[in-house]
């Protein structure tokens, strides 16, 4: 491998057998449960903090922070829910982790809701995951049996359950009050957010407190515990402690057209160009490099101008774009940036829940614009519309969905997204038509998403 | 009328939760692989009868998740990523290969029954592009001749 990635997560993961209990005790397995149950809540919240661990699904918030949050003495029971429902596309990371470490998440979990006083522990895994399902199914049966799960963990009086619960089927989910929202039986719809109403921290789920946090964030706290806090904020970027920082490692999912796809434990600034060009040993084919998604769909795009920015939050929000779950797409030049976002856009518009008219609506526009341009039958004006509703739904609707499908085509904040970069491919589709077909009316038909 | 197993499963389910309602989405799964894979209106008023929730309720719950199926579908259900990793590395393609082999389109069942297509969305493995799930098994790192070797094999079954 090409600089030094030190592999925190993916420590153990070439051991044969690392997803059965008894292998993984032998590799320092359970070590992070015993030494956490001997700690304090505050100090496992201090190890955190001092780690610098942001949330690793997607919006990289600070996570002692949201632990911090649990209210103090108060009777009601508190929650940790694992958000499992990985479906942002181009992410496979959570899959992966599940299907091969499974009893680190489990770990995790333990740490985790020790650290929150949660008795109860729900993993939300999205419908289609049904052999990871298993693996971490099986992975709890053999915790309880070792005395790391059920009554008095240990001797140390802590009492816990994990339960896993399946999704079935929505991208929307993934959200974190839609997820509670289907974890209680309901449609996956979002609930209301402060100010109108309680972080979940508060009132969660059954109107308890409750942390929900990424599979990855609560496997990242192993590490942390196992090796100390500031020993893991040894690398990244970013000053620990003196704003915003990005400390650690990431696990990332590359797909595309690169040579070596894959899962990847990277450091955490480790620039673009290393990432594709040594990691996953180049373009596919030797082909040209035409863009590339950084962090998942929802994130803009990025031309081979931005090759050398460091992969961590700060530097890939300052480009316009986002880390997000760490999904980096690549793409090469035969890619028609148009028809891929025809495709995102149908994406989006099949998954907003229907609860909000900017989503509902917008994405449903978008996807009828797109689709008559792609028919030949787009007009000189199309293409300003695009960026009128994708504007009009960004930070107008009621959860990030609608954010998430306006972002790739105009960015945020009227930003630079794939429109900004490629808009004489619009142009040209719109003056020749498809296929050097123009028509000249093209009606509006609402498209099968 | 739900089998004296199926409710079982569903009181065990039950258990998990602080409320009943909580049990729907599992009560749902264990109700729809009970019933060749699919959610009949009834199957549904029968799971909220033992919920104590209203059929009307259930139904739009069920309705909101695209993995309960509302309608039969055959015996193995195709379900080819089509989002934006696996379109590039050919999944178009080889939706249409499976189709013609199959003498079906998107969201068709074969006439006897063993087969529907459908195109999906993100399945979550895009290092391994382009994919498909077929039940609950996940088929990576497809070429049409994968594909074909997996039809033939699924068409003995």
């Amino acid at each position: 491998m090409p600089s030094e990635q030190p592999q925190y997560l993916y420590k153990y993961r070439q051991v044969p057998g690392i997803d059965d209990i008894d292998v993984y005790l032998k590799h320092e397995g359970y070590n992070a449960v015993r030494k956490a149950l001997t700690m304090d809540q505050e100090a496992i919240i201090n190890e955190v903090k001092l780690s610098g661990l942001r949330g690793r699904g997607g919006a990289g918030f600070p996570t002692f922070i949201k632990w911090n949050g649990i209210p103090k003495n108060w009777d009601k029971p508190h929650y940790l829910v694992i958000n499992a429902d990985e479906g942002e596309p181009g992410t496979a990371k959570d899959r992966d982790l599940m299907n091969a470490l499974p009893h680190l998440l489990v770990e995790g979990c333990i740490i985790s809701s020790w650290a929150i006083r949660a008795k109860a522990c729900y993993i939300y895994i999205r419908g289609e995951y049904v052999q990871p399902a298993r693996q971490i199914q099986k992975a709890i049966d053999q915790a309880y049996a070792k005395g790391f799960l059920g009554k008095n963990i240990l001797g140390s009086g802590f009492d816990l359950d994990i339960y896993v619960h399946m999704g079935a089927g929505s991208y929307e989910c993934g959200e974190e009050s839609a997820l509670m929202s289907s974890l209680m039986g309901e449609r996956g719809m979002p609930r209301h957010k402060p100010p109108s109403a309680p972080l979940p921290v508060i009132s969660g789920v059954w109107d308890s407190p409750t942390i929900i946090n990424n599979v990855e964030t609560i496997a990242t706290v192993v590490p942390i515990i196992n090796m100390s806090g500031a020993e893991y904020a040894k690398v990244g970027t970013g000053t620990p402690g003196a704003g915003p920082a990005s400390r650690g490692t990431k696990l990332i999912t590359v797909s595309g057209h690169v040579k070596k796809p894959g899962n990847y434990e990277i450091v955490l600034g480790t620039p673009v160009r290393e990432i594709i060009y040594e990691i996953c040993g180049g373009i596919k084919n030797d082909k040209k490099l035409k863009f590339f998604i950084p962090g998942g769909s929802s994130t803009p795009l990025l031309t081979p101008d931005f090759l050398d920015t460091p992969y961590d939050y700060e530097a890939l929000g300052k480009t316009g774009s986002l880390l997000g779950s760490g999904a980096l797409i690549v793409y090469d030049e035969t890619v028609s940036v148009p028809k891929l976002m025809t495709r995102l856009m149908h994406f989006y518009a099949h998954e907003s829940c229907g609860k909000c008219t900017p989503c509902r609506e917008g994405t449903n526009w978008l996807v009828k614009i797109h689709d008559r341009i792609m028919a030949g039958g787009g007009r000189p004006e199309d293409i300003d519309l695009l960026l009128d509703i994708s504007n009009n739904i960004f930070g107008r609707s009621f959860c990030a969905l609608g954010d998430a499908a306006a972002m790739p085509l105009a960015g945020f904040f009227a930003g630079k997204g794939a429109i900004y970069y490629f808009r004489e491919e619009y142009e040209e589709l719109i003056r020749n038509g498809a296929g050097g077909k123009k028509r000249a009316f093209a009606p509006l038909q609402m498209a099968g998403v | 009328m739900l089998t004296e197993e199926v409710t079982k499963k569903i009181d065990s389910l039950i258990a998990k939760y602080p409320t009943k309602k909580a049990a729907l989405l599992p009560a749902l799964w264990v109700a729809q692989a009970a019933n060749d894979n699919w959610l009949p209106r009834e199957a549904m008023a029968d799971v909220a009868k033992h919920l104590g929730l209203a059929p009307a309720y259930v139904e739009g719950v069920a309705t909101f998740y695209t993995m309960y199926n509302k309608a039969p579908v055959g015996r193995h259900h195709l379900e080819v990523c089509h989002n934006i990793v696996c379109m590039v590395v050919g999944a178009d393609e080889l939706i249409d290969h499976i189709g013609g082999k199959l003498g079906v389109g998107r969201g068709e069942t074969t006439a006897d029954r063993k087969f529907t297509l459908n195109a999906s969305e993100c399945l979550g493995a895009c290092a391994n592009a382009p994919c498909m799930m077929v039940g609950d098994k996940y088929y990576e790192d497809l070429t049409t001749e994968k594909v074909d070797e997996i039809l033939a094999d699924l068409a003995r079954k």
